[in-house]
């Protein structure tokens, strides 16, 4: 039994390990999102974060304890900075806007000595525990939730369902959707820290496009209307394409075609309370039609 | 209570309010009546500080709102509904209520993220307080549902608790019968005298002149973006000017 959890481990604690990062990244947006934001710089603020967190690593003697903080810290300043400007523009303005901010980081990484220009970083000290993610994983659904129950969470909803009559309703809209955006890219950031140490070596190409797709891709697929549809979304996108190892070749295009029909038939994603409410209450309801009918035709 | 002073508005080169003056005293229901286009919704938008006036100033309880953010505005104590209905649809009606008391909730990150006494104890307030405001329009039993289950008539009723939450002394009401039947608009007439009861100021702008006539203690008329009469109500019927704003001039022919 042991023998078999060691060949297992060595084999998918890597899928393992970014099941949990990838539902950090899909909280991340989902936090955005949530507000009613459509930004998609998370990838980016994803790699300033593991970029931080692997230089503190490799050139101080620092605790990974900081090395994590710095890569929460850094992507939040950086969002403080460009949010303020770029939150003015709404829906796919917005997300033009955040993809081209992600265009700016990869470039800037790419150029700099610091972080290893087109070679990236090589040799990060692997210091990541199963338990880190978990704990750190679960830190942020802690906090995600509570903020869910208070008048944060209520102001970015109302935020997300009208804007304008939010304002009247006294909400300072400009200041919570500044608050989202940074929160996102903490939560990002951090997951971008972890990642880097476990995968030893990290480059400009990690943090671009694709992945911000990528990330955006796993809230949706999920569902955005509460904490476990991103959590869905980004366990079953990452084991998808493990298990369809069975496929070979057409791995990917099978991978896009559940994506099509997951989109095309669950358009508010997998988990979608007031759906799958509809389907049991119909269900029930026929039951009881059934019932109703079979009593009938004794009676007759 | 709420004073507007020679207020002009203009988009581009088009005028749509020219020095208009007028004040809504406080404990009444004012009305502002016009034709389509007259610049009524335009009036409300500026008083709310959803628009900025080209010039003139506006003043609540000796207060400039000239150049203040909405979220402030309605925390001085201005609230609104909407033309268009405006509630949070995928909210439960009880939600919809404590969005509106935003800037009366005290509680720090802390009280949040560790679920404190503080946090606690000003949410069940707040909720309570949700509930007593719904009970007010006859919505109580609804808290729970969705805002999206609501007829049309619930739904502004609804914008009215919603409104009310944000503990406002001046109540702006935009076109509240806007859409509705007759059985509707005379239950809606009742809320309205309810609130005032209750001694909140409303200003309304309508179109539905039975409606204005029978709730109003005073009334301003508004034609191309000027006040052209303002008064009483029975004052307002028998203005020549307002019948030929309404009713047309008769042909010299």
């Amino acid at each position: 039994m042991l023998e078999w959890w060691d060949g297992f481990w060595a084999i998918y604690s890597t899928v393992i390990f970014s099941m949990g990062i990838n539902a950090m990244l899909a909280l991340s947006i989902y936090l955005t999102l949530s507000c009613g934001l459509l930004s998609l710089a998370n990838a980016a603020f994803m790699g300033i974060g593991a970029y931080a967190a692997s230089v503190i690593s490799m050139q101080t003697a620092l605790p990974f304890p900081v090395a994590l903080l710095a890569s929460a810290l850094l992507p939040a300043a950086v969002a403080l900075v460009i949010g303020i400007p770029t939150l003015r523009l709404s829906g796919v303005y917005l997300a033009m806007a955040t993809l081209g901010f992600g265009e700016v980081v990869r470039v800037i990484v790419l150029n700099m000595d610091v972080t290893g220009g087109p070679m990236g970083l090589n040799g990060i000290p692997l210091k990541t525990e199963w338990w880190h993610i978990v704990l750190l994983l679960g830190a942020t659904l802690y906090c995600l939730a509570r903020l869910r129950r208070s008048k944060v969470g209520r102001a970015f909803e109302a935020i997300k369902e009208d804007e304008v009559a939010a304002r009247l309703m006294g909400v300072n809209v400009p200041a919570y959707k500044l608050l989202a955006f940074v929160l996102g890219a903490v939560i990002a950031g951090m997951a971008g820290g972890l990642n880097a140490h476990y995968t030893f070596t990290i480059g400009p190409g990690n943090y671009a496009f694709e992945n911000a797709v990528d990330i955006l891709t796993m809230a949706v697929f999920g569902g955005t209307s509460n904490l476990i549809g991103p959590l869905l979304g980004s366990t079953s996108l990452t084991l998808l394409p493990e298990m369809m190892r069975y496929f070979k070749d057409f791995r990917l295009a099978a991978n896009g075609l559940i994506l099509i029909l997951v989109i095309l038939y669950l358009p508010k994603g997998m988990w979608d309370p007031q759906r799958i409410r509809a389907f049991w209450y119909k269900k029930a309801e026929q039951k009881a039609r059934g019932k109703l009918t079979n009593s009938a035709g004794k009676a007759g | 209570m709420l004073q507007l002073t020679a207020i002009s508005k203009h988009f581009g080169g088009l005028q749509v309010l020219q020095d208009v003056n007028f004040t809504v005293p406080q404990g009444s229901i004012f009305g502002l009546i016009g034709p389509n286009g007259a610049g009524k919704t335009t009036i409300i938008n500026l008083v709310t500080g959803l628009l900025r006036p080209s010039s003139g100033a506006i003043q609540f309880d000796g207060a400039d709102l000239t150049a203040v953010q909405p979220h402030r505005i309605t925390k001085l104590g201005i609230a609104r509904t909407f033309q268009n209905i405006r509630i949070f649809k995928e909210m439960s009606l009880l939600e919809n209520v404590i969005v509106g008391m935003h800037e009366h909730l005290h509680y720090g990150a802390a009280g949040i993220l560790l679920n404190l006494k503080s946090y606690r104890s000003v949410e069940a307030k707040a909720r309570e307080r949700a509930m007593e405001l719904l009970s007010w329009l006859r919505l109580d039993h609804k808290a729970h549902l969705l805002a999206n289950n609501l007829s049309y008539g619930e739904q502004r009723k609804l914008e009215f608790a919603r409104a009310l939450a944000t503990e406002p002394k001046l109540l702006l009401l935009d076109e509240p019968v806007a859409g509705m039947n007759p059985a509707e608009k005379t239950e809606l007439m009742a809320e309205i005298i309810n609130i005032k009861q209750r001694g909140f100021s409303i200003f309304m702008i309508e179109h539905d002149m039975r409606f204005v006539m029978g709730l109003c203690d005073k009334i301003a008329v508004l034609n191309f973006g000027k006040i052209i009469a303002e008064g009483t109500p029975a004052e307002i019927r028998n203005n020549p000017e307002v019948i030929e704003a309404y009713l047309g001039k008769e042909d010299a022919a």
